[in-house]
C-alpha cells in the first residue's frame, strides 16, 4: 500500500501538466501511465504546430512532450507501465497493476487525465467485408512514425478531422498514393491550416458531403464505394463511385476514455468539470481530452496544470470549489466547462453549431465579437465574471 | 482579392489579400506574421518539413526530424527523397543536427526526439 497526496492518472499532456501544477503547489505527487513512456500520443505526432500559445514557439509533438516533461519537478514520482484497474472514490484509493504486481494507492485528491481514443471503423456499421487494410488514423500514424512501415500502397482517408488530414499528407510524403479525403459534412472537420498545408499543398482532393457506403475485398481491402450524402447524411442513390484502394484510413472523431470513473462522477460525452478542473465529486479533478475534445494541446496542458494546482490545494484542505452552472445557449454545439468556480478565471471553450461569418459570443453579460467561426475550430475566451446564479453562453450570427 | 489561410500557427487566420501595384494589402490577420506570410505565399510558398530518419542500433527504428527553418514548398519532394536515403547511428538526442545545410537549402535537419542505443 502506498499513500500520496495527489495521484495523476495518465501522463499525456494533461497529466504531465497536472503533475507539475500539483507538485509546484507543494503536494507529494504520483504520476501513472499504462504505456512505458510519458508524453502519451504526442510521441507519434511528429508534425509541427504544437506549443504556439504555451511556449510562443512552434514545436513538434515529441518536442512539446519533452518540454513539458522537463517542467515536472524532480520530486514527482513517475510510474509507467502501470495500469489503473479500479477506482474506489469513497475510500480514496485505486488499484494499480504493473510489473511490480498489484498495488493499492491511497490519495487525498486525484487528477484523471486519461485522454481520448479514436472512434473505430467497426462503430460506423458500414456494410461489406472486414478485410485487412482498414486502420484508424492513429494506428496508421503509429505504424509510419514509430514502427517504421507503411500501411499500404494506395489509400483513401475517411473523415477530415485534423489527424485524418495530417495522415493524408504523411502517407503522401512517404510515397503512398493518397487518392482523397472523404467528409460527410459540407465543410472540413479539421483546422483550416491543415486543409491548406496537408491537402491543397499536395493536390489531394477533398470530397465534402460524401461518405463510404461499402467496403469490398478479402482478405485484403480492394475497393471502397463512396457516395454523396444529403442534408441528413443519407447516401443519395445513383451517386456511388467505386475507388480501388488497398488502405482505408478512418479519422471520424475521438471519444473521451472515461470508463473507470463514469459510474462515480457526472458525465456527458466527457467527464464534467468546473473551470477549476473539479468534477462532481469533490476529491476528483479531471483535465484534457477526457473532459472535452480540445483542438490544441496548449489548451490541454493549461487546463491540466490548473487542475493539478487545485487538486494539491484540495489535498491540503485549502480548496473549496463552487459549481455555478454554465449553460449552452443558442448557436453553441459544444461547451466547456460545465460549472464556474470563481477561484479561477473562467476559461470558456466552445464549438459553434454551424459555420458563421460574423457573430457575437455572449458569456453571461459579456459580449465578444468574432469572425469566421466554424464548428471545427474551438473558440476560447477567458473572462472573470461576477458570481451569478448561472452563466448562459450563446453565439448569434450578425 | 484572394483568400489565403495563414498556416504560421494553428489559429489559421483567413487572410484577405489584395495584390496592388505597390505590393499587397492584407486583412483578417491577427498578428504581423500574417502579412509576412501572405507576401511569401504569393511569391514563393515555404514550409517546415517534418518526417523521420532511419536509425541503426537504436531502441526505435526511426527518429523524428524537422527542418530547422522553412523550405520552398516545391523542394519538398526532392528533400523527402534525400531524407529517405539517410541513416543515423544511435544514440540520437533531441536537437542533434542530422545533416547540416541539407540540399544547400540553408537549413539543417534536426532530431525532434531522443533515440537511445539498444
Amino acid at each position: 500500500m502506498k499513500r500520496v497526496e495527489v495521484v495523476v492518472v495518465g501522463a499525456g499532456a494533461a497529466g504531465m501538466a497536472a503533475a507539475k501544477g500539483a507538485a509546484e503547489n507543494g503536494a507529494h505527487v504520483l504520476l501513472l501511465d499504462n504505456e512505458n513512456w510519458v508524453g502519451g500520443i504526442l510521441q507519434q505526432c511528429i508534425h509541427n504546430g504544437f506549443g504556439v500559445h504555451r511556449y510562443k514557439e512552434e514545436l513538434t509533438g515529441p518536442e512539446f512532450a519533452e518540454r513539458l516533461k522537463k517542467e515536472i519537478p524532480s520530486d514527482v514520482e513517475v510510474m509507467t507501465g502501470s495500469f489503473v484497474h479500479k477506482i474506489f472514490p469513497e475510500e480514496k484509493k485505486l488499484i494499480v497493476i504493473s510489473r511490480r504486481g498489484i498495488e493499492e494507492i491511497h490519495y487525498e485528491s486525484m487528477v484523471f487525465a486519461t485522454g481520448a481514443r479514436e472512434k473505430t471503423f467497426q462503430s460506423l456499421l458500414i456494410p461489406g467485408t472486414r478485410p485487412v487494410g482498414i486502420y484508424t488514423a492513429g494506428q496508421a500514424q503509429r505504424m509510419i512514425n514509430i514502427d517504421g512501415y507503411l500501411p499500404g500502397k494506395r489509400a483513401l482517408v475517411l473523415g477530415s478531422g485534423d489527424v485524418g488530414l495530417i495522415m493524408a499528407r504523411r502517407m503522401h510524403l512517404e510515397g503512398m498514393e493518397v487518392i482523397g479525403v472523404v467528409e460527410r459534412l459540407p465543410y472540413p472537420g479539421g483546422l483550416r491550416r491543415n486543409v491548406k498545408q496537408c491537402l491543397e499543398d499536395f493536390d489531394i482532393p477533398l470530397y465534402l458531403s460524401h461518405t463510404v457506403v461499402r467496403v469490398e475485398g478479402f482478405p485484403r481491402l480492394e475497393k471502397v464505394i463512396v457516395a454523396k450524402v444529403d442534408g441528413k447524411f443519407s447516401p443519395i442513390p445513383g451517386t456511388e463511385k467505386e475507388l480501388k484502394v488497398d488502405t482505408l484510413v478512418v479519422s471520424v472523431g475521438l471519444v473521451p476514455v472515461k470508463k473507470l470513473l463514469a459510474k462515480f462522477v457526472d458525465v456527458e460525452s466527457g467527464i464534467l468539470v468546473s473551470n477549476s478542473g473539479q468534477t462532481s465529486v469533490d476529491s476528483i479533478f479531471a483535465a484534457g481530452n477526457v473532459t472535452t475534445i480540445f483542438d490544441l494541446v496548449d489548451y490541454v496542458a493549461n487546463e491540466g496544470e490548473k487542475a493539478g494546482k487545485n487538486a494539491a490545494l484540495y489535498a491540503k484542505g485549502k480548496f473549496e470549489g463552487k459549481r455555478i452552472p454554465v449553460k449552452k445557449g443558442e448557436g453553441v454545439k459544444v461547451l466547456h466547462p460545465k460549472w464556474y468556480d470563481p477561484s479561477d478565471p473562467l476559461s470558456v471553450y466552445l464549438r459553434v453549431s454551424r459555420p458563421m461569418e460574423r457573430a457575437v459570443v455572449r458569456i453571461g453579460k459579456y459580449e465578444i465579437e468574432a469572425e469566421d467561426l466554424t464548428p471545427a475550430e474551438m473558440v476560447h475566451v477567458e473572462i472573470e465574471p461576477p458570481c451569478e446564479d448561472e452563466i448562459v453562453v450563446s453565439v448569434t450570427e450578425v | 482579392m484572394e483568400r489565403i489561410k495563414c498556416v504560421r500557427c494553428p489559429l489559421g487566420c483567413m487572410l484577405k489579400v489584395k495584390v496592388t501595384k505597390d505590393g499587397i494589402e492584407v486583412e483578417g490577420n491577427r498578428c504581423p506574421r500574417g502579412e509576412e506570410f501572405a507576401l511569401q505565399e504569393i511569391e514563393n510558398p515555404m514550409r517546415i518539413l517534418t518526417t523521420s530518419v532511419r536509425v541503426s542500433g537504436g531502441v526505435l527504428p526511426l527518429v523524428s526530424v524537422k527542418t530547422s527553418g522553412a523550405v520552398p514548398r516545391d523542394k519538398i519532394k526532392e528533400l523527402m527523397d534525400h531524407i529517405k536515403s539517410l541513416e543515423v547511428e544511435a544514440p540520437v538526442k533531441i536537437g542533434d543536427v542530422i545533416e547540416k545545410n541539407v540540399l544547400n537549402l540553408g537549413v539543417d535537419l534536426v532530431a525532434t526526439r531522443d533515440c537511445d542505443e539498444k
